[in-house]
């Protein structure tokens, strides 16, 4: 009896011992989860998750639990990416087509609200001049709609052409036809 | 203008006609001459345990698809290649209940599962087998006397329902016994025991290669007849349904042993071809560990498997518990499959080393 | 000779299609009648697409040209023949995608005058390289057997490599396709003219030709036309798809593999086809541009199997109707051969440089069986010509597994179908590499607009902080520049006492008074200045209105206040009223009535609520059929 106590703890002891060294020898340094979840972020800042930024979004997914859902721009993309980091599942997410943002020049003001409202600097034009949006550079965060006293702006979807479309999947085995 | 009914699917758009359920069927035809050799040799109670099994098989298929509301795939004939594979790894006289419940097993928990075809990691027959042989040891270990179809003492139907339903055998057999040891059973147990193979095999027990070559084979119903299987074997070889990797190595891989360990001491170790005419070596060779869902893509790997296969068939065979290994060589080189197939990645075109 | 191999070499893998090459391998290139409208596409090959270089309603001669190209990999597009361009527009054109691409329509005059500047050089190997080169390159050659890469890339290599060998390809070994062949029958001596000015372009005197062994009159009539030149071997070769890739024709003729993310010329080989060889010679010795191409129509879904020239921009529909038409049961139309071609699904598209067919099947040559579960059974591994994994690719694809898509080397797939020819359960493994690819390459797009546009919120943000320091700066500079002059003042004050008690009704009586009615004075002076700023940089902003009870910043902000809501609520009613117009979603659609802010607001709130609404509506839409796809696609 005493040697099965004595043998048994003692092996007991080596493991624990092998282990906690295992630990701290091979320790992979990896980059703390606040930075890789901004990396997949858009980094508009728009404010749409309710934060006042990525950055303070992917803290409080970090470390408060937050909801991985709430990034328009990012999309279905960023919300699976948030998922795959944080070792959830993912959460129903709303499906919208890439759009971006459109100032109809009759109506605009030239109050340079909107100019100012844009984290990217994608509208251009000056106080008293029509502005308009550089397509390319526009995010799709949204943050230029409200600050416009005529409401000039929508967000329209971007077109797909030849040289941007992409081919879609195809429908598996068991595709129910 | 356009034509409305045009289709407009992605390149290429041509076919060489290759499809799962051919493959299948020229699998299951390549059995056939084996399982009517086995069927001629023991007679009905054989022909009804094959029966029994496919039926269970594609029963079981057409339940779980119709659970999981899917179309029915009882037509790529591989529920009923499972049947008739598991049904050849049985004793003659297996009870209908081990065949009901080994198809189910190797359908339901053998494939279906893990997703149906194509997902499932053993292969379901031999899953299935080693499932009942471990279950239900007695049955499985049960070997049959041969009795030959036109025979004097040849069951005759209802005999052979009885025999299979109820386990009653028929009075007035023209027999001596009812069963018998298979010549891998009877050699590990009597070498075990100190005799040397010769005695072990020879006198009352009478093994000889002649009586062997015909099918007068105690064991399950698929061992009967080596040549048949194996020319089976080559003709799925010849006909590119399988490739010659698997079954070469697998072979080679408990001959080469047999050979080496025979020439070392030949009154323990029997010859190789003993141990190629006898058990699942030359079925499981070309016929299991060659099912395509559960062996490695790549040529080497195929190598590797096979190798392993008989290698570790020949170390159960001799020194394991068990007096056959091919089953459970095969089932658990099935789960290194996924392993080999990543380490034996093929070198692509553009990154050898040049050689000019 | 030089670096052919002595014995031929095999490449990996390769399967063998039924060959059909007997419906048209007799049928001599015919020339077919002028279409009514041309529809020139102005991106005809690999690289970045033309800009027209003509206008509307302008004359064009033959030869003329018409696209001008933008970058170094890239090539001009040349008018077919003379005519008038009556458009410039966007038209379909063969592609997986079905989509439009710029095309200039031109209406032919029938006359088919060559542009007064084309001219070709009297002895092209009395010229340097470089000419020969140039000419390729603004002739607009490219590859013709199908990749359209411009030739003139292909005719200049690196100065550190050296070019050992060029390797003219006449394989063909696409089913169905004859017109390379022909073209090694009927043109065999612009074929070699052309060769040879290609050997000296590139300062080299090897080359071999390839040939299947499935075209015996062309091997022979080369054989013999080659037989007193010693740069020019003829090698036929067994019959293997896909030989005629260039690769796989490298590795067969020379033993060597051109290394991954490498390019023939690595290895010291030039491949090119030999239809491109007979246009090089076109252009190099008569200056003619690239402006048609014989293409084989075929199939057993058209009435009359031919080679026809055809000019670019000649509808598909065109030749079809020369050819008799399509039969009925004609199942697929592609453009190209039946292992790499594009399906199209409009017949008004145009032929362009890299058409090498047009393909009609029935519903007997192809078929359109369901995808079924990879039972893994290894025959695509032993067909693909690269040794590639394309089970594993396919599984990946599938589960878009990006990254580990790139570790099994998917951009190395040539795409030439091997693998979805054998497999047995159909399939679509191209098509899964195709979307794979696709798919990493706009990740990619993405994360470098990601960084883009961190980097301009970045930018931005620096610029306000620095505003807003300089601000701060000049706030507290005048602070302190006031708070010296008072202080000034004051010890001024102290010092003087007596005129200051002279003056001191007029500074405003006592000192308290006047130092606070100064102050008074000096701040309302600041906040005057400030709303005015406010003002002229055009409010929105809520700091203008930080000093909160100045009368003239109230003021300020109330006319600013009720211009912007006059100029909404004119904004919203329009806005309204056309929402109403087109959808009938929001309820405040007249704007008019009761307090014309309140209604403004509430049309506002209505608009986006709206919006919302159908943005809601849409989204669950389209998530109902993403989970009744991801239902049919988990299993």
């Amino acid at each position: 009896m005493i040697n099965a106590i004595l043998s048994m703890g003692g092996l007991a002891l080596v493991a624990g011992l092998g282990l906690g060294f295992a630990a701290k020898k091979f320790h992979v340094e990896g980059d703390p989860t606040v930075d890789k979840l901004e990396e997949v972020m858009p980094a508009t800042n728009c404010g749409n998750c309710g934060y006042p930024g990525c950055r303070p979004y992917a803290e409080a997914v970090a470390n408060e639990d937050e909801a991985i859902n709430l990034c328009p721009p990012g999309g279905t993309a960023t919300m699976e990416a948030i998922a795959a980091i944080m070792g959830v599942d993912p959460a129903p997410m709303e499906e919208r087509a890439p759009s971006v943002a459109y100032i109809d020049e009759e109506k605009c003001i030239g109050c340079t609200a909107c100019i100012k409202a844009c984290p990217v600097d994608a509208i251009i034009g000056a106080n008293k001049q029509s502005h308009t949006v550089i397509i390319d550079e526009c995010t799709d965060c949204d943050k230029c709609i409200e600050p416009c006293p005529t409401d000039c702006i929508t967000m329209v979807p971007k077109e797909v052409t030849l040289y941007t479309w992409s081919m879609e999947k195809p429908d598996g085995p068991h595709a129910l036809h | 203008m356009s034509h409305a009914n045009l289709l407009t699917s992605s390149s290429p758009h041509v076919h060489d006609g290759a499809s799962v359920d051919r493959v299948m069927q020229s699998v299951i035809w390549a059995l056939m001459p084996a399982s009517a050799l086995s069927v001629m040799v023991f007679g009905l109670p054989a022909l009804l345990v094959i029966l029994i099994t496919v039926a269970s098989c594609m029963v079981t298929e057409q339940l779980f698809m119709l659970i999981r509301k899917r179309k029915t795939t009882l037509g790529d004939n591989s529920a009923a290649l499972t049947g008739l594979l598991l049904a050849l790894t049985l004793p003659p006289h297996s009870p209908w209940w081990v065949c009901v419940v080994g198809g189910v097993f190797a359908i339901g928990v053998g494939k279906q599962i893990y997703g149906g075809l194509g997902y499932n990691m053993f292969n379901p027959a031999l899953i299935s087998r080693v499932f009942l042989l471990i279950s239900f040891p007695a049955e499985l270990t049960t070997w049959p006397v041969p009795m030959p179809l036109f025979s004097d003492g040849a069951f005759s139907m209802s005999q052979a329902f009885a025999i299979i339903f109820s386990g009653e055998y028929p009075v007035n057999q023209a027999l001596d016994a009812i069963t018998m040891a298979t010549p891998l059973g009877q050699y590990k147990m009597e070498v075990s025991m100190g005799k040397t193979v010769t005695d072990a095999l020879g006198g009352d027990y009478g093994f000889s290669y002649i009586n062997s070559m015909g099918g007068n084979l105690v064991g399950s119903i698929g061992e009967t007849s080596a040549i048949l299987l194996a020319a089976g074997g080559l003709w799925m070889i010849r006909k590119g349904i399988i490739t010659w990797h698997i079954p070469g190595s697998m072979l080679l891989g408990t001959l080469v042993p047999a050979l080496i360990f025979w020439a070392f001491d030949s009154s323990v170790y029997p010859d190789p071809l003993f141990h190629l005419v006898t058990g699942g070596l030359i079925i499981g060779a070309f016929f299991m560990a060659t099912d395509m869902v559960t062996s490695p893509v790549t040529i080497k790997g195929q190598l590797i498997f096979g190798a392993s296969c008989g290698l570790l068939t020949y170390i159960i065979r001799t020194w394991g518990g068990y007096p056959e290994g091919v089953s459970f060589a095969i089932v658990i080189m099935n789960t290194a499959v996924p392993l080999i197939d990543q380490y034996t990645r093929p070198t692509i075109y553009g990154q050898r080393p040049e050689r000019t | 000779m030089g670096i052919v191999a002595s014995v031929l070499k095999k490449f990996h893998g390769g399967v063998h299609p039924e060959e059909f090459k007997d419906l048209s391998e007799k049928c001599a290139i015919e020339p077919m009648p002028m279409p009514e409208r041309l529809y020139v596409p102005l991106h005809q090959h690999i690289g970045s697409p033309c800009e027209p270089s003509i206008n509307v309603g302008d004359m064009v001669f033959k030869g003329q040209t018409i696209g001008r190209p933008q970058g170094f990999v890239s090539a001009p597009v040349h008018a077919p023949t003379s005519g008038k361009v009556v458009e410039i527009r966007q038209h379909p054109v063969a592609h997986p995608s079905g989509l439009t691409m710029m095309v200039a329509v031109i209406e032919p005059d029938g006359k088919d005058t060559w542009h007064k500047d084309i001219s070709g050089l009297e002895d092209p190997f009395k010229h340097e390289p470089a000419e020969i080169r140039e000419r390729v390159r603004c002739g607009g050659i490219v590859g013709m057997g199908g990749a359209t890469f411009p030739s003139f890339i292909k005719m200049s290599p690196p100065k550190d490599k050296v070019v050992e060998l060029l390797i003219i390809n006449g394989v063909e070994c696409e089913p169905y396709l004859t017109c390379d062949a022909r073209v090694m029958e009927e043109q065999t001596t612009e074929v070699i003219d052309g060769i040879k000015i290609m050997l000296h372009g590139l300062q080299t005197e090897n080359c071999v030709i390839g040939i299947e062994n499935n075209k015996p009159r062309a091997i022979e009539i080369m054989k013999a036309a080659v037989k007193d030149i010693p740069e020019i071997d003829i090698i036929a070769l067994p019959v293997r798809y896909p030989q005629g890739g260039e690769k796989q024709l490298i590795e067969v003729v020379t033993g060597r593999q051109v290394p991954s993310g490498g390019l023939p010329i690595d290895v010291g080989v030039i491949v090119h086809n030999v239809a491109t060889a007979v246009a090089i010679r076109d252009a190099v010795r008569f200056g003619h541009p690239l402006l048609a191409r014989p293409v084989t129509v075929t199939g057993l879904g058209i009435s009359r199997p031919a080679n026809v020239q055809a000019l670019f921009g000649t509808p598909v529909q065109e030749m079809i109707k020369h050819c008799g038409g399509l039969k009925n049961g004609t199942r697929k139309v592609l453009m190209g051969g039946p292992m790499m071609g594009v399906a199209i699904g409009t017949l008004d598209v145009p032929v362009v440089k890299g058409t090498s067919g047009i393909l009609c099947m029935t519903s007997n040559e192809t078929t359109d069986k369901p995808e079924q579960a990879c039972i893994r059974c290894g025959r695509c591994l032993q067909a693909c010509p690269v040794s590639l994994m394309p089970t594993e690719m396919a599984w990946l694809s599938r589960h878009e597994e990006l990254d580990k898509l790139q570790e099994y080397n998917l951009f190395d797939c040539i795409e030439c179908g091997s693998c979805s020819y054998v497999c047995p359960s159909n399939i679509p493994l191209v098509h899964y590499f195709r979307f794979g690819k696709m798919a990493i390459q706009t990740a990619d797009k993405e994360k470098k607009r990601g960084e883009i546009a961190k980097q301009r919120a970045k930018a931005k943000d620096a610029r306000e902080e620095k505003v807003k320091a300089e601000r701060e700066a000049r706030k507290a500079a005048m602070k302190a520049k006031m708070a010296a002059k008072r202080k000034a003042a004051a010890a001024a004050k102290g010092e003087k006492p007596a005129t200051e008690k002279e003056s001191a009704p007029a500074a405003g009586g006592n000192d308290k008074a006047a130092k606070a009615a100064r102050a008074a004075k000096a701040a309302k002076a600041a906040r005057a200045a400030k709303a005015a700023k406010a003002a002229k940089a055009g409010g929105g902003t809520k700091d203008a209105a930080g000093d909160g009870d100045d009368k003239a910043a109230k003021a300020a902000r109330a006319a600013k206040a009720a211009k912007a809501a006059k100029a909404a609520k004119a904004a919203r009613a329009a806005k309204a009223a056309k929402a109403a117009r087109a959808d009938g979603g929001t309820k405040d659609a007249a704007g008019d009535g009761d307090d014309k802010a309140a209604k403004a607001a509430r049309a506002a709130k209505a608009a986006k609520a709206a919006k919302a609404a159908r943005a809601a509506k849409a989204a669950k839409a389209a998530k109902a059929a993403k989970e009744a796809k991801a239902d049919g696609d988990s299993q």
